[in-house]
């Protein structure tokens, strides 16, 4: 059974209210430290969702609720008294005065900064009246040695271990400023034999309780034999302690400096960082304030440089009375660094599992191939040159990129009666949506739809590499009975050339320093041509030379060449190209509310046996 | 984040347009009101504000101090042309004001041009905040310095829990004509100081004219931590800097650092020929190195006070590192005296250290000239997370730049180079 004087023990249960993750963490973390029997955090409270969260209980993974409403958690755990309010300064207000409402709940501790001080004032009113404890607004909160962290407090874990919060001492502390209060836990550390209790009431002009609550807390407290406070310029609480000496409410040494004495060479009335960090009168000051307390007998020093010193030479002088016999020494268990934090300090390593040579997301502006995308964008790059960085990972020349735009102009549509395009039109009647419609479009691409440029790239370059004539190409590939890709087409002849093969090949000899593979196709054209007018460089074979001739400008490899052609780069901007038309036919049958499609019967030749053959 | 200060105009605005529905309309306030700025067109301004022209006017300083009619400061009962050349007799003149906590000089740069009221009676009226209770204060003795006459006060509590709704003033007031139209005003402003989230509220006088209360004197700081909250019932409001010197332009480029970012900056220059310069990491540390600098009784040699905290960008805390130093190097001590730049700071929480020490580092290698010509010696004392490292990179950054730098980490006293600095100071 704990004193009203305790508000936090080995046993304390808390819940955590917001997004709070690292926090929750930490306060496990300690707990681990201290050797609880049990985690302190019974559940997040995360009106966003419920369900669970794993953390880490020392090396091993333990699963904490998340329950949406305070309500329900209290009446899930009644034993948690303690509620960490993370809600933002809009919504605190609101949190905690559901909370006291709540009556298993005892203590609530608001982190938030910059609650209207009439919202604050009312919940230390309505603290007051329920008997129940506020520790804030605008606090890290506080730490009871050896038993519970209200969440962020004291720091990292290396400054846990550093002042040894992981077991209780002797000295009851607290301070306005929550910012200072590893470094006052430091010097607690330093000069004593450790910390009981250490708690930031907050910087604001209302606290929701004082530090005379707290000290009185720790006058009560048989446990606590030292106490340590650090108050601050602005309000007049400081003046109800040194009351609260003169009329012996509290008796236990007292070490306690008010800060802002600098105040008085300051021009005008400065704000420091604290909103109740303000003296409007005279009896606000610091100096003021220090004198008073000095008065009543508290043990003021002459300014912060003897803080410490002060501290220690009361602590020792309570020692050698008899008074506090120092606590001994634990060793805490070893708590494993997060990865992260391992890994920032160069403490450990790890393979990766994953690498990416083509962009990065991390920092300001994502890259492509190191290239900033503003500079993509404002250096007009366009598809060709985004292109050109991701697939070549290359800072292509324009006329490349332009080139790799007539490509995809010219491949993006080729009707709606080939197969692509077709099924495209099928699926989108069927009233598949926008993805599965195109998928199946690109899905028909491969050897014989679209791969013609393939094909051509492949006879085209085996005859270029092994020194065939023109002639000899043509003879041999007629041996081996293999039809030449990329030669021949339906309409177009020597006579009646294709606008689009003349352009491409007009824009290439313009433009590119060389082109070894076209030159040879149109060679194995004038072969082909001499037998019939048609069998002419057709606009796959067109494209597929023109591109190898492109990776050659580009200074690619033959080796390399050959790596991209295995690896599917023809087909890669036909699927590219091609896209663009296949969601053009499936947003037009969506338009025209197209019915599902249904082959007609007289167009299906119907040859089916009277019956199967019977293997026997 | 606090209780601050607005002008008398914008008190009076917020005022005029709260009084009808918060009185269920028995109350109106002139809402006739003119600001006067330096980018005010004086010859235009009756263009804007037709009954300037009809009306006797009061014109009078509205940058957030009191006193005006002792430091002469107020014009009752004149016209228009008369109010013009007041005005522009006074704008961007510097001006010494002899208020309740000492002189202050500043520049003169708002005025508040409202009707001039003739009256009967003059009344007292505020309203306050502390932790439990509000408290209305009402004399029928106003217009004087009310601390002369503080026996005639009347002070009314009211918990901060009860309802603004259902308060009642009217069995508490002294006797004063008409004395219930006094009470139903006090109610209905009292609604107004909780709705609008005042922090403070004075009329001294609220004057009293054929059952009519006018408020003339009105100061009033709100909470600004409401604004979420308020910004409809505010309007647009601005919050002034208090009235005194004019900042410098280095202590303008860092508030508008400070504006830029979710981290704090904050630089106040005390004494720019002072030896001791601080460049202190959180606002309670930055608070306590500076007391520590006067206690020790340095308080002359103080150049400055100022904070950075929250984790600012290594780019923000290059910057602010050196606006500090462009101005601690502006001039060696005229005697030749080193001078003293403590770069201190608690145990962070969470903060990495050696990372927020970067762009201080890069701010003090550029300076390195200026440094050694100014005799600047350096002092540091930081603990937290990575400390180790930052301590490490600063002590090789003394050495490589030539300027003499001690590093001290947690186990020295927080200012412990504040008196190691002082003490080679003094010899």
């Amino acid at each position: 059974m704990k004193g009203d004087y305790e508000l936090f023990t080995a046993e304390t249960k808390a819940f955590i209210y917001g997004e709070q993750l690292r926090a929750a963490q930490r306060m496990l973390d300690f707990d681990y430290l201290c050797r609880r029997a049990e985690p302190s955090v019974a559940a997040l409270i995360t009106p966003e969702r419920g369900g669970f969260e794993k953390l880490f209980w020392g090396t091993k993974e333990i699963r904490i609720p998340r329950i949406t409403s305070l309500a329900e958690a209290a009446a899930r755990f009644p034993a948690a008294d303690v509620l960490v309010n993370f809600a933002s300064q809009r919504s605190a207000y609101d949190v905690t005065v559901e909370a006291l409402a709540i009556p298993t709940l005892r203590t609530i501790a608001v982190i938030a900064e910059g609650i209207p001080e009439r919202q604050s004032r009312r919940m230390a009113a309505l603290a007051k009246a329920k008997g129940k404890w506020i520790i804030g607004p605008a606090t890290v909160g506080g730490v009871k040695a050896g038993c519970f962290k209200i969440g962020n407090a004291a720091g990292t874990m290396e400054n846990i271990r550093e002042a040894k919060l992981y077991r209780p001492g002797s000295v009851g502390f607290v301070s306005v400023s929550g910012g200072l209060s590893n470094e006052a836990y430091n010097i607690v550390a330093r000069a004593t034999d450790g910390l009981n209790e250490g708690i930031a009431i907050g910087g604001d002009a209302y606290p929701g309780s004082t530090l005379l609550d707290h000290l009185l807390r720790f006058e009560k407290n048989p446990a606590i034999k030292l106490l340590v406070s650090l108050g601050e310029v602005g309000g007049t609480k400081e003046y109800e302690i040194a009351e609260a000496v003169k009329a012996g409410k509290i008796t236990k040494p007292l070490v306690m400096w008010a800060s802002g004495t600098c105040a008085k060479v300051l021009p005008g009335q400065v704000q420091f960082g604290h909103a109740g960090a303000k003296a409007n009168t005279a009896a606000e000051t610091a100096d003021a304030k220090n004198a008073a307390l000095r008065e009543a007998g508290v043990i003021v020093p002459g300014s912060f440089d003897d803080y410490g010193l002060k501290i220690k030479e009361t602590y020792e002088r309570l020692v050698k009375e008899g008074v506090i016999v120092p606590a001994a020494d634990v060793t805490p268990p070893n708590i494993p660094l997060d990865y992260a934090q391992a890994r920032a300090e160069g403490l450990v390593r790890k393979p990766t599992n994953f690498i990416s040579t083509i962009c990065d997301e991390r920092g300001d502006v994502h890259n492509y191939c190191g290239v900033p995308i503003d500079k993509v964008i404002a250096e007009k790059y366009g598809i060709g040159g985004v292109i050109g960085l991701l697939w070549f990972k290359k800072d292509i020349p324009p006329y490349a990129r332009g080139f790799i735009d007539i490509v995809l102009q010219i491949i993006a549509d080729h009707g709606p009666a080939v197969s692509g395009a077709h099924n495209t039109i099928v699926a989108a009647r069927a009233g598949k949506d926008l993805i599965s419609s195109l998928v199946s479009g690109i899905l028909t691409i491969g050897p014989r739809f679209g791969g013609a440029v393939n094909g051509a790239a492949e006879h085209f370059l085996y005859g270029l590499r092994n020194g065939l004539t023109p002639r000899q190409f043509v003879d041999e590939m007629k041996k081996r009975n293999v039809r030449i890709q990329g030669i021949g087409h339906r309409l177009h002849s020597l006579e009646n050339p294709d606008a689009r093969v003349e352009l491409m090949k007009a824009f290439a000899q313009k433009h590119f320093r060389g082109t070894p593979l076209l030159d040879y196709a149109l060679a194995v054209e004038r072969v082909t041509t001499q037998k019939k007018g048609n069998l002419i460089l057709n606009v796959d074979g067109c494209i597929g030379v023109l591109l190898v001739d492109l990776l050659t400008e580009l200074r690619f490899t033959d080796d390399e060449i050959d790596e991209m052609i295995r690896a599917g780069l023809f087909n890669a901007f036909f699927v590219l190209g091609r896209s663009i038309g296949l969601i053009g036919h499936y947003f037009d049958q969506v338009r025209l509310e197209q019915d599902l499609y249904r082959h007609p019967l007289d167009d299906i030749l119907y040859d089916v046996p009277k019956s199967p053959e019977n293997p026997g | 984040m606090a209780q601050k200060g607005i002008r008398e105009y914008d008190a009076k605005r917020m005022l005029a347009g709260a009084i009808g529905e918060a009185s269920g309309n028995q109350f109106a306030f002139d809402d006739r009101l003119a600001l006067v700025t330096p980018d005010t067109n004086l010859t235009t301004l009756e263009k804007e504000h037709p009954w300037l022209l009809k009306e006797k006017l009061v014109v009078k300083p509205d940058q957030l101090f009191g006193k005006r009619g002792k430091n002469r400061l107020l014009l009752l009962d004149a016209d228009l042309k008369a109010a013009k050349a007041w005005i522009a007799e006074r704008m961007g003149k510097e001006v010494t004001i002899e208020g309740a906590s000492g002189k202050t000089t500043g520049v003169l740069t708002h005025f508040l041009v409202e009707p001039f009221a003739p009256h009967d009676a003059e009344y007292y009226l505020a309203f306050t905040s502390s932790r439990e209770v509000d408290t209305i204060h009402f004399s029928p003795k106003g217009g004087v310095d009310i601390e002369s006459v503080w026996d005639t006060v009347v002070s009314i509590q009211i918990p901060v829990l009860a309802d603004p709704a259902k308060v009642e003033v009217l069995s508490r007031l002294p006797n004063i004509p008409e004395k219930e139209v006094v009470a139903a005003l006090v109610q209905a402003l009292y609604r107004i100081y909780v709705d609008h989230h005042f922090a403070y509220l004075e009329f001294n006088p609220i004057a009293f004219s054929q059952g009519k209360l006018i408020p003339l004197d009105t100061v009033a700081k709100l909470d600004d931590t409401a604004s979420f909250q308020c910004a409809a019932q505010w309007g647009p409001i601005e919050f002034p800097r208090p009235f005194g010197r004019p900042m410098t332009k280095e202590e303008t480029y860092v508030e508008s650092l400070d504006a830029k970012t979710g981290a704090s900056l904050k630089l106040t220059l005390l004494n720019p020929d002072g030896r001791v310069w601080l460049l202190v990491a959180g606002g309670g540390a930055s608070v306590i190195y500076a007391d520590t600098v006067v206690d020790l009784g340095f308080a002359d040699e103080l150049a400055n006070y100022g904070e950075y905290s929250g984790d600012p960008s290594t780019e923000l805390t290059y910057e602010y590192t050196k606006t500090l130093l462009n101005l601690m190097t502006r001039k060696p001590d005229p005697k030749g005296r080193p001078k003293y730049l403590l770069i201190g700071g608690g145990i962070a929480n969470f903060t990495d250290v050696a990372k927020t020490f970067t762009g201080i580092i890069q701010a003090l290698a550029e300076s390195k000239d200026k440094l050694q010509k100014n005799h600047v010696k350096i002092y540091v004392r930081r603990g937290g997370p990575n400390y180790k490292e930052g301590l490490e990179n600063m002590r090789r950054l003394g050495e490589r730049i030539g300027v003499p730098l001690e590093v001290y980490g947690p186990e020295t006293h927080m200012t412990r180079i504040v008196s190691l600095a002082l003490e080679e100071a003094r010899r």
